[in-house]
C-alpha cells in the first residue's frame, strides 16, 4: 500500500492499530447481546409459513403451559403500539422507522413474518415452547417470481410525486440515442437477492427502566435514528428512549432500517416487565432484516468504430416488498462516469410478497456497475479494443450528469497504477488465449463510484482532570474502525499523543450525528471532531491566560499533560492549572460541523478500480479468483491499515457477489430454499486471493477540510464485473447473470 | 428444538439396549448433523444416546485390512499415517469434507449416517417425503440443482452428501455393525438405499443396530488415485459432483480401475462398468472419455441440474486424469 508523503510528521496516514482491536480479539467488547441485565429474560420468534393471507387462529396454549415461559404474544394480545402508522403500506416510507406493523393485525406479507414472540427465562425454553405455537391461515395466492412480474415494476412514489427525484427517468442528449451508433449491443444483466450475513447476528436488549423510559441494546448503525423511530413508536420524548449499540459485529447496511423483531422484543419487555433479548437465528437473517434485492437491468450501449461512446441506455428493476417502497441509486454510475453525449436511465420498483430489502455495503452502485462495467467490457470486445482504451476515451473530465467540476477525480492514476500491479500487459485482447494445463486464464477490470457525501454532525470533547481528552458523538463503527480514525484526526488537531485521546460513540445520549452509512462517517464526524478539538484548543486559550492569547490554534500542542507552543521555548500550563481555572470542572467544548454550499458548485465522487485475474477450469467450470488488485481515489486515507481492511474486506465480498452469493426462492411456496450458510454461500479463506491495494492519496479539501471521500462502498462497487470480465476473457463465455456458478460456466 | 432425555453409556451392549428401548430414539456422536437437523426440527428424537464414551475410536490393522472404529474423528483418519500410506483416496476425501473445525467433531459413523442436505428436507414448512412420507417431494418440481440424476425415485430426489462414503463404496469397504440381533457385516454399498418408495429410509440398518467401524481391504490403490470434488467454492461446500479415481498401472497400462461419483444419487454412485472398461486400456484422456460415457449410461436431469450430465463425465476424466498423473 502506498500513499503520498503529505502527511509527515501527522497521525492520520498512519497504520496505527485499532483502539479497541484488543478488546475485540479478547472477547472484552460488549456487544448487543451480552449485557447483563437483572431479570433479564429471552425471547424466540414464531414465523409465518404462508407468503400472503390471514391468521385464521394461533393455538398458543402448549407454549404458554410450557416450562419457564412467561409470555406468548401474538397480534391477539400484543399491547398497541401508539406510533404505528394507520396504513400498511405507507408510500415514503423513512429509512429509518419500520413500516411493517409487528403484531398488529392478523395480516401476513411475506414468509416467515413474525407472527408470535415467546419469552421464557431461558433462550432454550423460549426456542422450545416457540416450536409448540401453531397457527392456521387463509392463505392469498402470493406473488414472489421476479421474472414473472417484472413487466409489472413501477416508478417509485417519492419519483411520482416529487419531479427533481433522482428516481424518475432521464435522458440526457437523445433519448435511446446509443440506437444511432455504428457499433452496438444490448443485453441484460441479473443479480440475486443477497442476504444480510454478518457474523453477529441481529439483536436486541429491550428494557423498560421505567413506564415511559426505554433503553435498547441494539445492534443498529444509527443510534440517534432508532431513538427517533422508538420515541415515535412508543409516543415519548426522545430523551427518554436511549439507544445502545457500542460495538457491532458488522452491519453492511442491514442496521440502517430498524426491523420487526426489534418492536417485537419492545412490546415484550412491556408485557413481561423484564428486559428481554431477543437475537435472531441465522435462519431468520434471511427473512427478518433485509437484503440486496433481486435487480434486473438491461443496458443499450453504442460507440464510434475508434470507441467514442454514443449514448447508453440504462433501465432497471428492483424488487421490494408490499408494504414499503425501497429504493436504491442503481443507475447514478451509468449517469456520471463516461463523457457521452446521450444517455436515458429508467428506474422501476417491484412490490411482492417478500420482506423489505435494505442497502447492502455500495448499495444501488454495486448492482449498476455490475451491468455497466460488463457492457463496457462488451462493447470493447465488440470493439476489439482494450477496455482500459475505451474507457481513456470516454473519459469525463467534468461531470457530465450536471456539467460541474469534480471536487478531485484521480481515476486515469487508478487506472495506470491498477494496471501495472495486476500486469495487465499479459491479457490477450481475444479471449482464451492463455492457458495453463486444464486452467483457462483471464484478465478483467471494473470501475467504481460512490458519492462523497457529508452530513452535519456535533462531538463533544473534554479536557478531563487526569490530562486525558475525551471525545463524544452518536455514530457508529460497524466494523471499519471509527474510533481509530477519530483519535487518530484529534491526535493531530490537539497535538496530543494518541493514547491520551478516547472516542466513545454509539449511545444516543452523545451528540448528534447521522447514522454509519453511505461511506460518509470519516468526512461527518471526522470533520466534527476537527472542529471539536479547534474549540476545545480555543478555550484553552482563554483559560490559559495571555500567554496564549495571540497565537493560532494550530500552534498549540497538548503534550506532558500541560498546553504549550509548539515551537520550543514557549509557556507551559499544566492542565491541572487550566482545569483550576474553569472552576476545578473539566474543559467542555460540543462543536457541530456540516458542509457548506460547496456540493451546489463541485460533483463530489470517490472512484476505485479493481483488477481481476481468475482462472476457470476447463471441464468442470470452476471458477478461481487467483490475484486481485484494488485501488482507491478516496481523498486523504487517514489510517492505512484499517482502510486498506476496508478495501480488502470489500474486494472479498466483491468475490461473493461474483462467484457465490444468491438467495433462491421456491416460488411455488414463497419461501426461500436457502436459508443458512451451508446452503447459501459465501467466500472463504480459500476463495480468497491475496488483494492488492493501493491508494492515490490525494486529498480532497472541498469535500471536508480533512481531505477524505470514503471507502466502504467503492470497496466492492466494481468487482463483481471485474471478475465476470475476467471469466469473459478467460474463456469467451459472457455470463450476465450472478452468481457465475460451475454450472452456469458449463453450459454457456 | 425439542425436550429430549440425554444418556451417556459407557459399554457397546448397554448403547445397544437403550436404543431398542426407544423406537424414536438417536444415537450421538459428534453431533454436527443432528443438532442442526433437531435445531431446526426436522428431528426430534425424545432420546439421546450418546455413544462417545464406547470404545469404538481405533485404527487398527485387521486380518481382512484396515480397521476403522465408528468414532474416529473425520480428521484423525484423514491424518493417520496408516490410512494415508494404504488408502490415500479415503484420507482425501474426508479432507475435502466439511471444515476443519467439523471435521475435528465429526466422526466416521455419523459420516456414512448424515441426512441429505436437500433444502425441502430441512424445512418443515414445505413438503419432503424423506421428512414426512406421503407430504410429496418438494424438489421433483421445485429447487434441483443440487439433485440426483441416477436412481431416484418420484418420491424423492435427494442426493447422499458424504465424501467419505464415496471412497468407501469404491474401495469395497465393509460395514462392522451389532444390534439386538447380534453382530453382523455388510458391504458398504449395501448400507445406503435407493429411495424407492421409502425414502424415509436411507440405509438398511435393522431396528436398534449401532455401526461399530468400517473395514477397507487391502488394495493396490495406492499411489494413483485421486478424490475430485466440484463445488461452488473453493473449500467448504457440498459436492455438486464428486469422483473417486483409482488407478493400478502397469506402465501405462490400466490394470485395475474403481471409480465412485457423490453428489448424484441417494447412495455414493459405483461406476462398475465404467472401472470395467478401463482394464486393459492405456490411460490415455480417450480411454477415460469413454469410460466416463459408459458411467453416464441412465443419466436423468432435471429442470434445475441438467448441467450435472455434462459436469459427471468431465469431472470423471478429470478424476483420472488427476490420479494417473499423481505418483
Ligand atoms: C456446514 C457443514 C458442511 C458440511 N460439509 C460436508 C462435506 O463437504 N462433505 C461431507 O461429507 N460432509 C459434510 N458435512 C457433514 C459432516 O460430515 C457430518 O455432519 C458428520 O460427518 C456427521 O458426523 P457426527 O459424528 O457429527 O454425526 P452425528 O450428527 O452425531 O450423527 C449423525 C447421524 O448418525 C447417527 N450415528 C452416529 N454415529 C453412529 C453409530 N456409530 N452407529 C449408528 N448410528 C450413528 C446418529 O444417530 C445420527 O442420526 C458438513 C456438515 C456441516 C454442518
Amino acid at each position: 500500500m502506498s500513499n503520498t508523503a503529505l502527511f509527515q510528521d501527522k497521525v492520520v496516514g498512519d497504520r496505527m492499530n485499532r483502539v479497541d482491536g484488543r478488546l475485540k480479539v479478547t472477547g472484552a467488547a460488549q456487544y448487543s447481546a451480552e449485557y447483563q441485565l437483572p431479570g433479564l429474560v429471552h425471547g424466540a420468534l414464531v414465523g409465518s409459513t404462508i407468503a400472503k393471507g390471514r391468521i385464521t387462529g394461533i393455538d398458543t396454549k402448549a407454549a404458554e403451559r410450557a416450562p419457564g415461559v412467561l409470555a406468548v404474544i401474538t397480534h391477539l394480545n400484543s399491547p398497541k403500539v401508539p406510533g404505528f402508522a394507520a396504513k400498511s403500506n405507507p408510500d415514503e416510507p423513512p429509512a429509518i422507522g419500520q413500516p411493517l406493523r409487528v403484531f398488529y393485525d392478523e395480516r401476513i406479507y411475506f414468509n416467515d413474518q413474525p407472527i408470535a414472540l415467546v419469552v421464557a427465562d431461558t433462550l432454550e425454553r423460549a426456542r422450545y415452547a416457540a416450536r409448540l405455537v401453531k397457527a392456521t391461515y387463509a392463505p392469498e395466492e402470493h406473488r414472489t417470481n421476479f421474472e414473472a412480474n417484472k413487466e409489472r415494476g413501477v416508478l417509485p412514489t417519492q419519483a411520482k410525486r416529487n419531479p427533481k427525484s433522482p428516481q424518475n427517468d432521464k435522458d440526457r442528449g437523445q433519448k435511446d440515442g446509443y440506437q444511432t451508433a455504428p457499433v452496438k449491443l444490448e443485453a441484460e444483466y441479473r443479480h440475486p437477492s443477497e442476504m444480510h450475513n454478518p457474523m453477529e447476528l441481529q439483536s436486541i436488549i429491550a428494557h423498560w427502566e421505567a413506564p415511559d423510559r426505554l433503553t435498547v441494546y441494539d445492534k443498529v448503525q444509527a443510534v440517534k435514528g432508532t431513538q427517533r423511530a422508538f420515541a415515535k413508536d412508543w409516543n415519548l420524548p426522545e430523551d427518554n428512549v436511549k439507544v445502545v449499540a457500542t460495538f457491532v459485529g458488522g452491519a453492511f447496511g442491514n442496521g440502517l432500517h430498524n426491523w420487526p423483531h426489534e418492536t417485537a422484543a419492545i412490546i415484550g419487555a412491556k408485557v413481561t416487565g423484564k428486559p428481554v433479548k431477543l437475537v435472531l437465528t441465522r435462519e431468520q437473517m434471511f427473512t427478518m432484516v433485509g437484503y440486496r434485492p433481486y435487480t434486473w437491468q438491461r443496458i443499450g450501449i453504442g460507440a464510434t468504430r475508434d470507441g467514442k461512446l454514443v449514448g447508453i441506455t440504462h433501465e432497471s428493476v428492483g424488487q421490494t416488498s408490499s408494504y414499503e417502497e425501497f429504493t436504491e441509486s442503481t443507475l447514478q454510475q451509468t449517469r456520471m462516469m463516461y463523457a457521452c453525449p446521450n444517455v436515458s436511465t429508467r428506474y422501476r420498483i417491484l412490490g411482492l410478497d417478500i420482506s423489505t430489502p435494505i442497502w447492502m455495503r455500495g448499495p444501488g452502485e454495486a448492482t449498476g456497475a455490475f451491468a455497466l462495467e460488463s457492457a463496457l467490457d462488451e462493447l470493447a470486445h465488440l470493439l476489439n479494443m482494450d477496455p482500459i482504451e475505451l474507457r481513456l476515451r470516454n473519459y469525463a473530465d467534468t461531470d457530465p450528469d450536471n456539467g460541474k467540476p469534480w471536487s478531485t477525480k484521480y481515476l486515469k492514476e487508478l487506472y495506470q497504477m491498477g494496471a501495472e500491479r495486476i500486469g495487465w500487459s499479459r491479457r490477450q485482447l481475444k479471449p482464451g488465449s492463455l492457458r495453463e494445463g486444464d486452467w483457462l486464464i483471464g484478465y478483467g477490470m471494473g470501475v467504481g463510484t460512490f458519492g462523497a457525501n457529508r452530513g452535519a454532525a456535533k462531538v463533544r470533547a473534554v479536557l478531563r482532570q487526569d490530562g486525558t481528552v475525551l471525545l463524544q458523538s452518536a455514530t457508529t463503527d460497524i466494523g471499519p474502525g471509527t474510533g481509530t480514525a477519530m483519535v487518530q484526526i484529534a491526535a493531530d488537531a490537539l497535538d496530543m499523543p494518541t493514547d491520551q485521546i478516547r472516542f466513545e460513540l454509539g449511545n444516543s445520549t452523545f451528540p448528534n450525528a447521522p447514522s454509519q452509512g453511505g461511506s460518509a462517517t470519516v468526512n461527518t464526524v471526522g470533520s466534527a471532531v476537527l472542529a471539536a478539538c479547534i474549540d476545545l484548543k480555543k478555550k484553552l486559550q482563554q483559560l490559559g491566560g495571555a500567554s496564549f492569547a495571540n497565537v493560532q490554534p494550530e500552534q498549540l500542542t497538548l503534550t506532558n499533560g500541560q498546553l504549550g507552543l509548539k515551537a520550543n521555548g514557549g509557556p507551559r500550563t499544566a492542565f491541572a492549572d487550566l482545569c483550576k481555572a474553569n472552576n476545578g470542572q473539566d474543559i467542555e467544548v460540543t462543536t457541530e460541523a456540516k458542509p457548506g454550499n460547496e456540493r451546489q458548485q463541485y460533483s463530489m465522487y470517490s472512484f476505485s478500480i479493481h483488477f481481476a485475474e481468475v482462472r476457470v477450469h476447463a471441464l468442470t467450470g470452476e471458477v478461481r479468483v487467483t490475484r486481485l488488485v484494488s485501488g482507491a481515489d478516496a481523498g486523504t486515507i487517514v489510517n492505512l491499515k484499517t482502510a486498506g481492511s476496508q478495501m480488502i474486506g470489500g474486494a472479498i465480498g466483491g468475490i461473493g457477489m461474483a462467484l457465490h452469493e444468491g438467495a433462491v426462492m421456491d416460488d411455488r411456496f414463497g419461501r426461500y430454499v436457502t436459508k443458512d450458510l451451508a446452503d447459501y454461500h459465501v467466500p472463504v479463506h480459500a476463495d480468497a486471493p491475496p488483494v492488492e491495494v493501493f491508494f492515490v492519496g490525494k486529498p480532497d479539501t472541498i469535500v471536508d477540510p480533512l481531505g477524505t471521500k470514503g471507502i466502504g462502498e467503492i470497496a466492492i462497487i466494481g468487482v463483481a464485473p471485474a471478475i465476470t470480465n475476467a471469466i469473459f476473457n478467460a474463456t469467451g463465455k459472457r455470463i450476465r447473470e450472478l452468481p457465475v456458478t460451475p454450472d452456469k460456466v458449463l453450459l454457456a | 428444538m425439542n425436550q429430549f432425555q440425554y444418556v451417556r453409556p459407557t459399554k457397546t451392549k448397554a448403547a445397544i439396549e437403550a436404543l431398542a428401548k426407544d423406537a424414536n430414539a438417536q444415537f450421538i456422536a459428534g453431533g454436527t448433523n443432528l443438532l442442526d437437523l433437531m435445531k431446526r426440527g426436522v428431528m426430534t428424537p425424545p432420546r439421546l444416546i450418546d455413544i462417545n464414551r464406547l470404545p469404538l475410536d481405533k485404527i487398527e490393522k485387521a486380518e481382512a485390512g484396515l480397521r476403522i472404529g465408528a468414532l474416529v474423528l473425520n480428521s484423525t483418519v484423514a491424518e493417520d499415517k496408516l490410512v494415508r500410506e494404504r488408502h490415500p483416496l479415503l484420507a482425501q476425501a474426508l479432507a475435502a469434507g466439511a471444515s476443519a473445525q467439523l471435521r475435528n467433531m465429526a466422526t466416521v459413523g455419523g459420516n456414512m449416517l448424515q441426512r441429505t442436505r436437500c433444502s425441502y428436507f430441512y424445512d418443515t414448512a414445505m413438503p419432503c417425503n424423506k421428512r414426512e412420507p406421503g407430504s410429496g417431494c418438494g424438489a421433483l418440481e421445485g429447487h434441483n440443482r443440487m439433485h440426483a440424476i441416477f436412481g431416484f425415485s418420484d418420491k424423492c430426489i435427494a442426493v447422499h452428501p458424504s465424501d467419505m462414503s464415496v471412497v468407501l463404496v469404491a474401495l469395497d469397504a465393509a460395514v462392522l455393525l451389532s444390534g439386538p440381533k447380534g453382530e453382523r457385516r455388510l458391504a458398504f454399498s449395501d448400507l445406503h438405499r435407493l429411495p424407492g418408495d421409502t425414502p424415509q429410509r436411507d440405509t438398511n440398518l435393522e431396528p436398534g443396530e449401532l455401526i461399530l467401524g468400517v473395514e477397507i481391504p487391502d488394495s493396490p490403490f495406492t499411489r494413483h488415485v485421486h478424490y475430485l470434488k466440484v463445488r461452488e467454492r473453493a473449500s467448504y461446500a457440498f459436492a455438486l459432483v464428486s469422483v473417486a479415481a483409482a488407478l493400478s498401472l502397469d506402465g501405462n497400462t490400466i490394470k485395475d480401475a474403481r471409480l465412485a461419483m457423490g453428489g448424484v444419487a441417494h447412495k455414493p454412485w459405483r461406476l462398475s462398468a465404467a472401472e470395467k472398461s478401463l482394464i486393459g486400456k492405456p490411460a490415455t484422456e480417450a480411454t477415460f472419455r469413454q469410460a466416463a460415457e459408459l458411467a453416464m449410461q441412465g443419466a436423468k436431469a432435471f429442470k434445475h441440474n441438467a448441467y450435472k450430465l455434462q459436469l459427471a463425465p468431465n469431472t470423471i476424466v478429470q478424476a483420472l486424469k488427476n490420479a494417473a498423473a499423481s505418483a
